[in-house]
């Protein structure tokens, strides 16, 4: 057979060292904050923790859990998370399936009508307005229905379902007596499970990670999902810094000595606070990993 | 005109025998047309000078006067200069990577340690926008962010990254990177893995080196892929995401981050000037489509490669 030359064998190290430094380079932000999480905030702060922790400590997890507004959030964005998807999943699978049907009359013409949102919509206030006038907002619908399905998704799915399950399979079902419902159910389904599994990922980690309709459609606090605790705790920091630990003026009254136990508090709690809200969707990608991967190829190819 | 007839009846029969069908497109449709294209036709809202009061179909009808008024405003010129720099800063920064990347990734044998770079480098696109700008925060302090530490390891003075504005697109372009090259990669990689094999023998019998290879064999075969990929990006250019610049941003730099999502979110959620900020998002929309279907007409023209 033929033989890696001196020169391809040059090429491979150097491509091997050069994506491993590329690794590297990429997990060590990751890689901090998990050493960071246990370490003491005043051994991170003079620059002492970069390889290893420094003064081992777990009190910034006791710190997170004794923390409710977070297991509030946390509550919340399981709620929304669970869901969602399932609508998510219900609506693309379902709209997918029909729209796949090209052949039947209507279904090319809704496509069109489809994809044109993906180029144009109505943009931020419309759809505000209209949300606000469906009386969604202040509630878990809001965060839900405005996104119920991704047109991109949907063609992707659709795009599945073209290439992938054969009609002859289709029309055999239909002759033994099953109706369209039942071939979608006990055959087409099954059929989709590494679809199924992508789409899953793909619309949780969306909901687990939403930021802006939050933003825009919750005002009541004990409403909050993760991500808006979050971004109190690490982004606003004077106001999320004394709001966290208690009352801030209660604090003032006591001296500045709790007033620093408080910022100590907020400081140690930072790094933990990154690792509990990620950590669910950083364990649950690699096992999807192969779904995704060919998923997206067969999806993403032009019929 | 019996044959016409007798089509027609073929094609309402067909739609009878599977309505079930049309049952399973049902909510799928519901959706679009009620939370897509409602939206569009709340679009004349940019033309009349809305009211709570009144709702939106008996407000004053002003013509183009919102259009008029923001593009008498020299801010408005600022916040897009902002956001076409972003946008081709990470066009620019962050569109040959991935390339580069997914061939480099084809060139490594499988196995473990491959499949330990690919878990590693999709991580990042997984961690929610919130969370990234805490990180680009903690990393960036002038008082105990790493990246500061070492400038002073190596003599010099810490920087405020964060509030200094010429730092604002950097930043925002490196944790951009760093959050999405891998996943990126994935179109390519599925791309790569399509090629041809024979191809490979065939140049490997006429002696050519794995470079040779890539640069003859590889690039050729994904290019229509990178094409399309270029069309929805440039297409996208005005389309910068509101969630990081927001997160990202403070009043320090806002002359630099601000750009048109952050802008109509001012105006129109917190300044509650409805109108005005639907104009905005309106000439932000028509530009973006035309850009897109002039963006893909040249790629049809120049490469027979298209959308649609």
């Amino acid at each position: 057979m033929i033989r890696d030359t001196k020169g391809d064998r040059v090429f491979s190290i150097v491509n091997g060292a050069l994506l491993t430094l590329l690794t590297l380079l990429i997990a060590y932000p990751l890689y901090f904050v998990v050493i960071a999480s246990v370490s003491n905030y005043i051994e991170i702060n003079s620059g002492n923790v970069i390889l290893l922790p420094a003064g081992l400590t777990f009190d910034s997890y006791r710190y997170v859990l004794e923390y409710k507004d977070i297991w509030n959030g946390y509550k919340n964005t399981i709620i929304i998370t669970l869901l969602g998807t399932s609508i998510n999943l219900l609506f693309t699978f379902t709209g997918a399936y029909a729209l796949s049907k090209s052949r039947l009359p209507g279904m090319r013409a809704c496509m069109l009508l489809i994809t044109f949102t993906m180029f144009f919509g109505g943009g931020l206030i419309p759809t505000y307005m209209l949300v606000s006038d469906l009386g969604m907002r202040n509630t878990f619908w809001a965060m839900i229905l405005p996104g119920a399905v991704s047109a991109y998704n949907l063609v992707l799915v659709r795009n599945y379902y073209q290439k992938n399950i054969p009609e002859e399979l289709l029309q055999a079902a239909m002759i033994d007596g099953c109706d369209d419902m039942r071939v979608f159910r006990s055959i087409v389904l099954p059929l989709s499970v590494p679809m199924l599994a992508t789409m899953a990922l793909f619309y949780g980690v969306g909901h687990w990670n939403q930021f802006f309709d939050a933003l825009i459609y919750l005002s009541d606090r004990s409403m909050y999902p993760l991500q808006q605790v979050l971004r109190e705790i690490l982004l606003i920091n004077t106001e999320g810094t004394l709001n966290m630990a208690g009352n801030a003026s209660e604090a003032m009254a006591e001296g500045s000595a709790a007033l620093s136990e408080m910022i100590n508090r907020a400081e140690t709690m930072k790094y933990a606070v990154i690792i509990v809200a990620s950590v669910p969707v950083l364990i649950i990608y690699p096992f999807l990993q192969r779904y995704f991967m060919k998923g997206m190829l067969v999806g993403s190819l032009k019929g | 005109m019996r044959l016409q007839t007798a089509k027609r009846e073929g094609r309402l029969a067909l739609m009878c025998r599977h309505y079930q069908i049309y049952l399973l497109l049902l909510p799928t449709l519901t959706y679009f047309l009620l939370f897509k294209y409602a939206p569009m036709y709340g679009l004349q809202m940019a033309f009349r000078n809305y009211n709570t009061g009144l709702g939106i179909w008996n407000s004053a009808w002003v013509g183009l006067k919102y259009f008029e008024r923001v593009l008498a405003r020299p801010y408005f010129y600022q916040v897009l200069s902002n956001t076409l720099t972003i946008s081709l800063t990470s066009l620019i920064v962050g569109f040959p990577l991935p390339v580069l990347f997914a061939l480099m990734l084809n060139e490594m044998r499988g196995g473990f340690w491959k499949k330990t770079v690919q878990t590693v480098t999709y991580a990042p696109h997984f961690i929610s926008t919130v969370v990234v700008a805490a990180m680009v925060t903690i990393f960036t302090s002038p008082t105990y962010g790493i990246i500061n530490k070492f400038i002073e390891l190596f003599g010099g003075t810490a920087v405020n990254f964060m509030m200094r504005p010429s730092c604002f697109v950097p930043i925002y372009v490196i944790s951009g990177v760093w959050q999405n090259m891998g996943w990126n990669a994935i179109i390519y990689v599925a791309a790569l893995a399509a090629v041809d094999p024979a191809l490979h023998e065939s140049a490997m019998i006429d002696g050519a080196s794995r470079l040779q290879r890539v640069i003859n064999i590889n690039i050729p075969c994904i290019l229509p892929t990178i094409i399309v990929m270029l069309i929805l990006q440039t297409g996208s250019l005005l389309n910068v995401g509101f969630e990081k610049v927001f997160l990202l941003s403070n009043d320090a730099v806002l002359e630099r981050s601000e750009v048109i999502s952050t802008y109509t979110y001012r105006i129109g959620i917190t300044g509650a000037q409805f109108s005005q900020s639907t104009a905005i998002g309106l000439f932000n929309s028509v530009v973006q489509f035309i850009m897109l279907v002039l963006v893909n007409t040249l790629s049809r023209r120049l490469s027979e490669t298209s959308l649609w």
